[in-house]
């Protein structure tokens, strides 16, 4: 029972990418003082996408095709196995915090070969700049996901969740501030948001993520838009689930479901309204200032880790 | 830091509610099918190709993304790849060195999809007409949907004539509710 | 059982190299090599399957073979029982695919560039021996015997590693390959020296016996010397020098053994002297070992990335995963002196796991790259490209080893890495403060070498595999031989095995290192149904439900986008180039342009040169005629340690050549000199 209560939370997470998308771009919208489309448009446009025709260059191969399938697959995943409306989930066992880090690269690992599959100068530099990103970030995050299961002794996500839980103090300790400020940083680079890429750039030389896809077409570019939305949702739920769960329904009753599903929807707004007002205010860093701010990511993190060890 | 915040909810909102406007200025090439209006119809993704124009258009085109025209609100934005792309906005008269890049373009850009020809240039060469870098007008080359003209075209007119070629231009009754939706 | 293969083992290695000697260049006589070294590696596996899973130690001896030095004496426990079967099943394949590879060495021309060739006939029965010594090195059990069992399996795998001499760098690459494994013979001789106190015919057992006598100091030189020596072997930085030029050169399927298992064989000498004989030490061992593993995991990685050689590039990734297992190894050397025993469990295991998955994918991988160079004669990926299409097998199962060394789930390089990063977590248990302090810095090593891992291999398949061809060979290539795909075949299946049953091999490792340096006789328990399950429930997770669940999403989604009637018509269409008239190859992206961010970002490290040079047209300095730019990456280790003590060693040797005159009087005068001296010395005492 509780698996298929996993799933329908997977689908509902889902279903919610593409508002969540819009509900940044809306806020953006305002925040440039002009009317902007609704909330729900990138729903329209993937149903437009999965419409369209598709056109592939004739030096792609197999891979070409296969990796949309494969980047959304493991990003959807992904959202089968975090804490979105209740927790501790049935899945848990299958994969913990270490394990979504590892298939959300293995989406990353594919769009970057698809990128240089065509051949083009762009994909390339997008696969190139990509995987640099991706790398620098890694500590930061295997470091927070350290800090986060040294307190609640398990990397398992269901289990960080009910620590917090249970002590609420543990919420407001440095080591879980200092966490969350690298993990939001790091949040910011995968999922490619000012100041580390600008996702609304019409210029090549400046794109990261939206280079690699500059070959995909209808139903291809769908899926991958899809899958960029779901990545972003996934690093909010987990940044609002892991370091302030208050909401997550513990036990499967149907009103702690529904609360569950609108403090899920308020703390998502919460965190599309934060990265909106950040990507308004601060401009896109040149690209070999972005491991600076990595760095800064990292350190924190390692100070968040330390003062764990310190602390204990 | 807040000064901007301050300024920018002072401001409030810009956006100007889009009116009918002159007829002549949008000229429907042919009947849009059924089809294409309910593919494209709520979002549309545009790819703006410059076959040699003075770039006065252009000017006109950047002001759509603005606050004020704002085209978002209609669910058009503008994309970088014509493999994103449904509509290709063409400015300037075909130039001998751009008509290759024009017929490429046109031809990664996947079905169904539409042009835009935007300005007296594209429709009849305007005023480099029998220059000896002019190769032809925009519809010599590749098909062309919407006719929009003006040297250069309001942007009103370019919103109007781009949500022709998605058969939403609204009408006269429509445009006093319609104005700006959100 | 074990009675029957161990003679078999025997006997097929000694099939192999007589059909290497005599069966002759064609293809009859390389397919009896195969089969002399199938049989023989495919019974050492058995025989070391057997041990592990529950059979007794295995014990041979022949005192009067070289009796003067203890005789030969074997015996087989579950410790090396594990580098058998590493080596069965790294050898299999290899092989298989040697027996089509070998083919480029028939017609008198190696593969590179068709000279003709000096020392490949020899090949087959060098391999066999090759694989001989390495199963009798990890059965070895007196000195004189493991010293023996090394000692030729390094002069058989130079050998090996000079096959195709007449390529340039290859005999260079031999004699520092020679070199240096000798310097670390002498080192691990000199240790055993030292604890067996001169006697040479000493056994392990009483070495074991006598370690616990040993003053402390003592017994930390010879860890110390162990380390150099094995860690030599191994590839620890900065010891490695060898890898990086021997690797590369080596034929392609001795390359993968070399990678997959020989250098495994410096594990297998550090555990055994260690943990086994010394029967571990204080935490700094295992400090030394982890921050060792830690800086040769990070710099192995961040060489490979700058290099274009494709096999330089995996030799480099070797020596990043040796820094991988190495950390294990460290963690629970660390673990063990504190008395963690279950956590000192737990890191072996996920060092031994990854010993076991890096031979499969490296090996993967060097088999691949060896069908590159067998199709398009050269291993520059800069000249590569678009043999997606050409090569679709070979694509297609280096892509499987590409994905598996990046550690992508459901493949094996995750399993070991999430052990791994267990393993380390559990630190937090370290009573002392200072000990486990390190531990977030590994962890934080460990993914920077994890995130870079996956970034390089990005470069190493999309560049020599994806887009269109960059050469005229690239473009004439052709698929490998049907032996060769077997080869990579069989290490695929064997990374898609070890990546979604772990269930099943964890309690195999668990069950090496029981009872053996102090650790308990009960194997270590990680499994849990079909997931892994750490320790005081530390961690959890299933690879296998993983790899499940992924394959019903990939096979779902089409479907579902089938049912909703989604848009399917594809044209095919040139690639967008912003109009652009046509693509050539000069527009894809590079090797060296994929690397640069990071080259950028670690420029401190790696300290390129530039050297820029632009001519001007010699009547206008506005038009330029040629812009040349070269830019270098020696390795910072080559010009502070190696250059100097190469340095040091040529000015030494220049003052004692001056006592080589040429001028037989002064020899005259030598030798009645120390005629005197002798005379002197012999009366006086």
């Amino acid at each position: 029972m509780s698996i298929l209560l996993d799933f329908a939370q997977g689908v509902l997470a889902l279903a919610l990418a593409p508002g969540l998308v819009g509900l940044v771009r809306w806020f953006k919208a305002r925040l440039q003082n002009r009317r902007g489309a609704a909330p729900w448009q990138p729903y329209f446009e993937l149903i437009k996408l999965f419409g369209k025709d598709g056109v592939v260059s004739n030096n792609a191969s197999w891979l070409f095709r296969a990796a949309p399938y494969v980047v959304f697959g493991s990003t959807l995943a992904v959202a089968f196995l975090i804490p979105t409306i209740f927790a501790p989930q049935a899945l848990g066992g299958v994969g913990d915090l270490l394990a979504v880090v590892y298939l959300l690269l293995l989406g990353t690992f594919c769009l970057a070969l698809a990128g240089l599959d065509p051949g083009t100068a762009f994909g390339g530099m997008g696969a190139s700049r990509e995987m640099t990103i991706a790398a620098i970030a890694e500590p930061t995050l295997a470091l927070a996901i350290f800090g986060l299961a040294l307190e609640a002794g398990s990397t398992n996500l269901g289990q960080i969740v009910a620590q917090t839980l249970g002590n609420p103090a543990l919420a407001v300790t440095p080591g879980h501030l200092m966490a969350f400020a690298a993990l939001f940083i790091v949040t910011l680079a995968e999922t490619g948001r000012l100041p580390v890429d600008n996702p609304a750039t019409h210029l090549e030389l400046t794109m990261v993520h939206e280079a690699m896809i500059l070959e995909y077409s209808g139903r291809y570019l769908a899926l991958i838009e899809w899958a960029a939305g779901l990545k972003l949702l996934i690093f909010f739920a987990l940044l609002s689930n892991l370091f302030v769960p208050w909401g997550l329904a513990v036990v499967l009753t149907p009103v702690s479901l529904l609360v569950g599903v609108a403090v899920f929807i308020v703390k998502l707004a919460f965190l599309a309204g934060v990265v909106a007002l950040l990507e308004t205010r601060v401009a896109k860093l040149r690209l070999f200032r972005v491991p600076e701010l990595l760095s800064l990511s990292f350190v924190l993190a390692l100070l968040s880790v330390i003062s764990s060890f310190v602390l204990r | 830091m807040a000064s901007i915040f301050k300024k920018i909810f002072k401001t409030g909102l810009v956006t100007e509610p889009l009116t009918a406007g002159d007829a002549e200025t949008v000229e429907l090439v042919h009947a849009i099918s059924e089809q294409t209006r309910r593919l494209l119809g709520r979002s549309l993704a545009i790819r703006e190709v410059d076959a040699g124009s003075c770039n006065g258009c252009e000017i006109e085109i950047t002001a759509l993304t603005g606050p004020v025209y704002d085209s978002e609100r209609f669910g058009i934005h503008f994309v970088a790849s014509p493999r994103h792309a449904d509509l290709l906005l063409v400015t300037g008269p075909v130039t001998h060195n751009m008509q290759v890049a024009l017929v490429k373009t046109y031809e990664a850009t996947p079905d169904p999809k539409l042009v835009v020809a935007v300005g007296d240039c594209a429709k009849t060469c305007g005023v480099f007409r029998g220059s000896y870098a002019v190769a032809g007008s925009v519809d010599q080359f590749i098909p062309v949907d919407v006719f929009v003209t003006g040297c250069p075209p309001e942007p009103n007119d370019l919103l109007r004539g781009i949500l022709a070629a998605v058969g939403r231009l609204p009408g006269k009754k429509q445009a006093a509710a319609r104005g700006g939706q959100a | 059982m074990s009675a029957v293969l161990f003679p078999l083992m025997l006997a097929g290695y000694a099939f192999g190299a007589l059909a290497g000697l005599l069966g002759g260049r064609g293809s009859v006589g390389r397919w009896l090599v195969a089969l002399g070294a199938g049989l023989g590696a495919g019974a050492g596996l058995g025989l070391g399957a057997g041990v592990i899973a529950g059979g007794g130690a295995l014990v041979w001896s022949s005192p009067d073979l070289f009796g003067f030095a203890g005789g030969l004496q074997l015996r087989l426990d579950t410790l090396g029982a594990a580098f058998l079967v590493l080596i069965g099943v790294g050898a299999i394949p290899a092989a298989i695919y040697g027996a089509g590879y070998s083919e480029a060495y028939e017609d008198g021309r190696t593969a590179l560039r068709r000279h003709p060739r000096q020392g490949a006939e020899a090949s087959g029965f060098m391999l066999n021996l090759f694989l001989l010594s390495m199963s009798l090195v990890a059965m070895a059990d007196n000195i004189f015997t493991f010293l023996f069992m090394w000692e030729a399996m390094s002069l058989s795998s130079y050998f090996l590693v000079i096959t195709e001499s007449s390529e340039l760098g290859t005999l260079q690459a031999g004699q520092w390959y020679l070199g240096m494994a000798h310097l670390g013979f002498v080192c691990v001789a000199a240790g055993f020296m030292l604890f067996a106190g001169g006697d040479w015919a000493a056994s392990f057992d009483s070495l074991r016996a006598g370690a616990a006598a040993l003053p402390a100091a003592l017994r930390s030189i010879i860890f110390l010397l162990a380390l150099a020596g094995f860690g030599s072997k191994a590839g620890i930085v900065p010891l490695h020098l060898w890898l990086p030029m021997a690797h590369p050169v080596a034929p392609s399927h001795v390359s993968a053994l070399m990678s997959g298992v020989l250098i495994k064989l410096g594990l297998y000498g550090l555990l055994r002297v260690s943990l086994d004989l010394l029967g571990g030490g204080p935490a700094w061992w295992g400090g030394l070992v982890l921050g060792l593993g830690a800086v040769s995991a990070v710099l192995g990685i961040l060489y490979a990335l700058m290099e274009n050689d494709l096999k330089r590039l995996l030799a480099y990734s070797s020596v990043e995963n040796m820094g991988i297992i190495l950390m294990a190894l460290g963690a629970g050397l660390i673990f063990h002196s504190y008395g963690l025993m279950a956590l000192a469990g737990l890191s072996f295991v996920a060092g031994l796991y990854h010993t076991l998955n890096h031979a499969a994918f490296k090996g993967l991988l060097f088999l691949g790259a060896g069908a590159v160079l067998h199709a398009t004669h050269t291993r520059n990926m800069e000249l590569l490209g678009g043999l997606i299409k050409r090569m679709p097998w070979t694509a297609f199962f280096f892509l499987v080893g590409a994905a598996a060394i990046s550690a992508l789930p459901p493949l094996n390089g995750f399993v070991s890495e999430w052990l791994v990063f267990q393993a380390l977590l559990g630190g937090f248990q370290i009573p002392s403060s200072e000990m486990a302090l390190i531990m977030p810095l590994a962890v934080g090593m460990l993914a920077l070498t994890s995130g870079l891992a996956a970034a390089c291999f990005v470069k190493a398949f999309g560049i020599t595999f994806l887009a269109i061809p960059r050469s005229v060979p690239a473009e004439q290539a052709h698929e490998a031989t049907p032996a060769m795909r077997a080869g990579m075949g069989l290490l695929a299946l064997l990374c898609l095995g070890l990546g979604v049953l772990p269930f099943a091999v964890v309690p195999l490792l668990g069950r090496v290192l029981a009872g053996i340096g102090g650790l308990p006789a009960d194997p270590v328990v990680l499994t849990f149904n079909l997931s892994l399950q750490m320790p005081a429930g530390f961690g959890q997770m299933s690879p296998s439900l993983m790899a499940v669940g992924l394959v019903g999403l990939l096979a779902l989604i089409p479907v579902v986008l089938r049912m909703l009637r989604v848009n399917r018509r594809l044209r095919l269409s040139d690639t967008w180039g912003c109009g652009r008239t046509g693509q050539t190859p000069r527009m894809e992206y590079t090797a060296t342009a994929f690397a640069e961010p990071l080259r950028r970002v670690f420029t401190q490290l790696y300290r390129p040169t530039k050297e820029l040079t632009i001519d001007f047209h010699p009547e206008s300095k506005y038009f330029v005629q040629s812009i040349e730019y070269r830019s270098q990456i020696t390795p910072w280790f080559e010009k502070v340690l190696y250059r100097p003590l190469l340095e040091g060693i040529r000015f030494a040797a220049r003052m004692v050549r001056r006592l080589q005159s040429g001028s037989l009087h002064l020899y005259l005068l030598y030798i009645s000199l120390t005629l005197v001296l002798l005379l002197i010395v012999a009366r006086w005492l």
